[in-house]
């Protein structure tokens, strides 16, 4: 499968996540558009690392190139595991001091 | 064959990205969002990432999204408590993100060294649990007993601001 085509759809779910972020008002849902890019970022990281092997594998049958791409997706997945639950803590805090998720109470981030 | 499964995941990930955007509900967002997950671990099975498409769908789609839904049901959110932005603040993000995509996807078809350069799919064996496990735990150990303490530091840090004062 060419590459472009996993960059094409790698950059649309980027883009909506983007987008996901800058139309919505519920922390919630903007911390799962921010889940939405890591997702993209990691399946282009490991297409690229596909694209890698698949040029090393010709010259040496053995090769293990590109498989850091892989181990950076899996060290990506372990700090979005750590981020999600500091994050949701802050907002479980938020709702309980202002009983609310939007994140425009968020602006002063005083009171 | 291949083709046909690339396409069919990439509308499913695609429409269920939108469809996570567009619903009201926020429970609904979390099983759209669960549905861009299975899609994305069905291109890993597709690029023989094995591993990533097993631990992706066990972190993201088990325990991450699952997080997600207690704290949407603990806040008993609905419909009717969303809060919304104004109609143009909405449309202005939208042109924004969509200027944002052309501009990479013009940079993309002018980007030379892309030009005929292919993922391997459905074979090649660097995604398999052995090479990797073999790469993490030899070359990768020091940042991967690095990622123990900062999982440390955030569950001391989500008891610490989610405890009640």
């Amino acid at each position: 499968m060419p590459i472009q085509y996993y960059i094409y759809l790698c950059l649309t779910l980027f883009s909506i996540g983007i987008i996901g972020v800058l139309t919505r008002r519920n922390a919630i849902i903007v911390f799962m558009c921010v889940e939405l890019m890591l997702n993209a970022v990691n399946l282009l990281l490991v297409a690229f690392s596909k694209m890698h092997h698949a040029t090393a594998v010709v010259g040496d049958a053995a090769t293990n190139a590109g498989i850091e791409g892989q181990l950076f997706v899996f060290f990506i997945m372990v700090v979005a595991a750590a981020e999600v639950s500091v994050g949701l803590a802050i907002i479980v805090m938020m709702y309980r001091n202002t009983h609310s998720v939007d994140i425009n109470f968020l602006n002063r981030l005083k009171n | 064959m291949i083709e046909i499964l690339f396409f069919f995941l990439s509308a499913l990930a695609v429409f269920s990205a939108i469809m996570v955007l567009v619903s009201k509900n926020p429970v609904h967002s979390v099983l759209w969002l669960i549905a861009v997950f299975f899609a994305i671990s069905g291109h890993y099975v597709l690029l023989n990432a094995q591993f990533l498409a097993i631990v992706n769908l066990i972190v993201y789609a088990g325990a991450i999204m699952v997080l997600f839904l207690f704290v949407i049901m603990l806040m008993n959110l609905n419909t009717e408590t969303e809060p919304q932005k104004h109609i143009w603040m909405k449309l202005a993000g939208v042109i924004s993100g969509g200027c944002f995509l052309m501009m990479l996807i013009s940079l993309v078809r002018q980007a030379v060294e892309m030009g005929g350069r292919k993922a391997m799919m459905a074979e090649g064996d660097i995604g398999l649990i052995k090479n990797l496990g073999k790469m993490l735990f030899s070359e990768y150990v020091v940042p991967f007993e690095i990622t123990s303490i900062l999982f440390l530091s955030a569950m001391v840090g989500a008891v610490v601001i989610g405890k009640k004062h």
